[in-house]
């Protein structure tokens, strides 16, 4: 394995150590126990919970967990473009599925009064006002991408097993942060307008567009030209699929939001309800 | 007396959302010249490349916003054209009008600035480049045309209906 590792263009002779895998699959377990058993508790209170967001937080923990240990997690260790895959699946998609798994409402749901008034005041903090801010969300995001791919900061990764720990779990919370400062799932509330999401969305986007190009002509120290080319190609449509899914979902809530009166009127009323007069 | 007051509602509706109808018309005119750009030239014939050796920062950043942009601009036209809808207030030539403008304003942008100028890929990689600019651009010239020609037939109307309702 040493000699492949080699082949594979990186300096390093390492493998992925197994604590560092074992340190980030276990918040996502962790996260996948407390889910299920805020499931239970609310189920206790007469207070069922949607199949599809559990789904939705299985299919978000199972891309998570791929993405930092196992098969994956070891290619992506040797090749740019698992580890580009691996990138896709930890900052990006799993994110969003989770996010749309509607976590806090579920706790809020779950946890005794005292205990859901705590969170409802961590979530109005200040400290999460500023990290669900589109700007500060989308900067902690793409704008760690920028230094990841074009300092040696990638290169250095690849030796030293806590900075490999540390990234990760910063792309993670990054993109997490990021999907929720753009789309409300969950209790917001810090509350931006549409345009202010939709621009900064936009802006980081593109930011995310150029850092894929650029890495295409531009390889990151240690990574071959062909892996820095497909690599670049997959970040570039990758990130194209998974935004396209928050685009479509901010703007779904922009249209119901300025929905004019008698539309909303018309959209309550039941059809299939008998008149009771 | 009544089918008629409901034929005035539905044209004061397309009147006072004109400027909603062009817009959600050149957003996804936008939209959709990039995406034609982006399956047909890049995914299907492979003519345009990715990325091009030549290419400045300035094209890679100019590049990446519009992308970006027309990315949004496709489906957020789309909740535009659906909003119009359910206000009864789609007017499908002034929508088309912007469509024309919009796909036209791209590609003459995208054939000019960002080929030309910035260099971020040619139409094709062959000798007789200059038919394909020259289709291109001439193509992007044409639907500006045809657009422009639209939003004033659509502006003669509205002007007209505005004389109307003074009688």
């Amino acid at each position: 394995m040493i000699s492949t590792s080699h082949i594979h263009g990186h300096t390093t002779g390492a493998e992925l150590s197994e604590w560092a895998q074992i340190i980030l699959a276990l918040p996502f377990i962790f996260a996948l126990i407390i889910y299920g058993a805020a499931v239970f508790f609310s189920r206790q209170l007469q207070r069922p919970w949607p199949f599809y967001r559990i789904v939705l937080w299985v299919l978000g923990i199972v891309c998570a967990l791929a993405a930092v240990v196992g098969p994956l997690a070891q290619l992506a260790h040797m090749d740019f473009t698992m580890h580009m895959l691996g990138h896709l699946l930890l900052g990006m998609l799993a994110p969003l599925l989770m996010a749309l798994a509607a976590p806090m409402t579920l706790f809020l749901r779950a946890l005794p009064q005292g205990q859901a008034k705590r969170l409802s005041r961590l979530l109005k903090s200040w400290p999460s006002r500023v990290l669900t801010d589109p700007i500060a969300a989308s900067l902690l995001n793409v704008g760690g991408l920028w230094i990841l791919y074009t300092t040696p900061l990638y290169q250095t990764m690849h030796e030293n097993s806590y900075l490999h720990v540390f990234i990760h779990a910063h792309v993670f919370i990054a993109g997490y942060l990021f999907t929720v400062a753009m789309i409300y799932i969950d209790p917001t509330p810090h509350r931006n307008s549409y345009l202010y999401r939709a621009v900064t969305l936009i802006a980081a986007l593109a930011g995310h567009g150029i850092l894929s190009k650029y890495i295409f002509g531009n390889p990151p120290a240690g990574v071959p030209v062909g892996q820095a080319e497909s690599g670049g190609m997959l970040m570039y449509y990758g990130g194209d699929g998974v935004d396209l899914i928050i685009v479509f979902i901010l703007c779904l809530h922009w249209y119901r939001s300025t929905a004019p009166e008698n539309f909303k009127v018309n959209n309550k009323a039941n059809p299939f309800e008998t008149d009771p007069a | 007396m009544t089918a008629n007051t409901y034929q005035n509602s539905i044209h004061s509706n397309q009147i006072s959302y004109s400027t909603r109808n062009l817009w959600s018309g050149v957003l996804f005119g936008v939209g959709l010249a990039a995406f034609l750009d982006e399956t047909l030239f890049h995914q299907l014939l492979h003519w345009h490349h990715f990325y091009d050796k030549s290419t400045t920062d300035a094209g890679l950043v100019s590049d990446g916003l519009f992308h970006a942009f027309s990315w949004f601009a496709t489906i957020g036209s789309l909740f535009l054209f659906a909003d119009l809808r359910r206000r009864n207030a789609l007017w499908l030539t002034r929508w088309w009008s912007g469509v024309l403008l919009g796909a036209g304003a791209f590609q003459l942008y995208d054939g000019t600035i960002q080929h030309k100028v910035m260099r971020i890929h040619q139409i094709r990689y062959v000798d007789n480049l200059i038919i394909y600019d020259l289709v291109w651009n001439i193509t992007a010239v044409v639907m500006i045309l045809a657009g422009a020609f639209l939003l004033v037939r659509t502006k003669k109307k509205m002007k007209k209906h505005k004389g109307e309702q003074r009688d």
